[in-house]
């Protein structure tokens, strides 16, 4: 069965008409669970609103289950499921890097679109920013790309590094999920008490 | 800045668990229908790409990054990630104006800084993410998101990473948020 494009079940044509909707869909859930704001999305950081952490880690259990449950039924062939290679080095850097950006700017890339949507003209900074950017990596590349290709380890999986099955990680991921659902739950109750210049929902 | 709104001015977002469960299940679908997760950094990659190859095609062509991204019969941007970008902005526009957060232009910012001051934080904070998302092989959604989901290794490394740099580093910029 899936996945259906790789396999030729749904034909090319319809990449665009597919990536627009799925698009829109990822759109709406952003913005309306509240990432079209910075401020909302930094709380995380601060203990004062942690939507972030729900709504990501929330997205990142099912899909996980829901892929192992797929398989287990044979409805995906897990073979042609794209995984991301890693390269160390360059991973390690980009993320410190990404890090940073985040805590200065309050968006990533997708979370900024939905937010120029709706009129901030924060993001439309920041995704200009974005486009510089991508242009100066592009145009140190020559001097940067041995670095940018070191350490390849290839399409690895979590479960070929850490020597558990991918079944193992994911229960591992649901529980640590739950107490820290759990435990920034309490924490927030607590730090929102000491701030006033914000509004919660 | 909207600090004196009253209750009923508020806006009023989903569930986060709801909407995790929702853009999980989104995740889940696009893997199946797709084979590969959900983006966003590409499409401004594919941006840049078409602008640098419009203004100077011969510098596009030798430049190995950019080449990659460059094909004879169609533009940098008939790509998949454009497309789902443009979804992503109007989805994002759909909700605003379901939810009555679509309003003039504005600037969100703690009432401890001006609003030049979230600008330039902004401005910086998207030139670091620009350059990060490319030597990280994706942003929260590509890298992080889908290619966790995905057990991708990269991709789990990229989200403790991503996060945990912010946690150590939030400290700094607490004057920015609140």
């Amino acid at each position: 069965m899936g996945p259906l494009i790789p396999q030729g079940i749904i034909t090319g044509e319809w990449d665009f008409v597919i990536a627009l909707l799925l698009g829109i869909a990822f759109g709406f859930i952003l913005e309306a669970s509240g990432f079209s704001s910075s401020r909302n999305i930094a709380g995380v950081f601060y203990g004062y609103n942690f939507v972030v952490l729900r709504v990501f880690l929330t997205a990142v259990l099912v899909a996980m289950i829901g892929l192992l449950y797929f398989d287990y039924m044979g409805w995906i062939e897990m073979d042609l499921v794209y995984v991301l290679p890693t390269y160390l080095s360059s991973m390690v850097l980009g993320s410190v890097i990404m890090g940073l950006g985040f805590v200065l700017g309050g968006f990533c890339p997708g979370t900024s679109y939905t937010a120029i949507a709706i009129g901030k003209i924060d993001a439309m900074v920041f995704t200009g920013g974005l486009f510089l950017g991508i242009f100066l990596f592009s145009e140190a590349f020559p001097w940067i790309s041995d670095f940018y290709y070191s350490d390849n380890l290839g399409s690895v999986t979590i479960s070929e590094v850490l020597g558990i099955s991918n079944e193992l990680f994911t229960f591992i991921m649901v529980v640590m999920g739950l107490v820290a659902f759990w435990g920034t739950w309490l924490i927030e109750k607590k730090v929102r008490k000491t701030i006033k210049h914000y509004k919660f929902e | 800045m909207n600090t004196e709104e009253k209750p009923a001015g508020r806006p009023k977002y989903i569930n986060p668990y709801f909407g995790g469960v929702l853009l999980g299940l989104l995740l889940l679908l696009t893997m199946y229908i797709t084979g590969r997760g959900l983006g966003a950094s590409g499409a401004v990659k594919s941006a840049v790409v078409t602008t640098v190859d419009n203004i100077s095609p011969m510098h596009a062509e030798h430049n190995v990054y950019y080449h990659k991204f460059i094909s004879d019969n169609h533009s940098p941007m008939f790509n998949w990630l454009v497309f789902e970008s443009l979804g992503i902005f109007l989805g994002g526009l759909l909700s605003g104006a379901l939810y009555g957060r679509l309003k003039k232009l504005r600037i969100e910012y703690s009432p401890k800084i001006s609003g030049k001051t979230r600008l330039w934080a902004a401005g910086i904070g998207g030139i670091l993410f620009g350059i990060g998302s490319q030597f990280g092989r994706g942003c929260s959604s590509g890298a992080a998101l889908s290619g966790t989901a995905s057990f991708s290794f990269g991709g789990f490394l990229v989200m403790m990473l991503l996060f945990g740099t912010g946690y150590v580093l939030a400290y700094f910029f607490k004057k920015l948020w609140i």
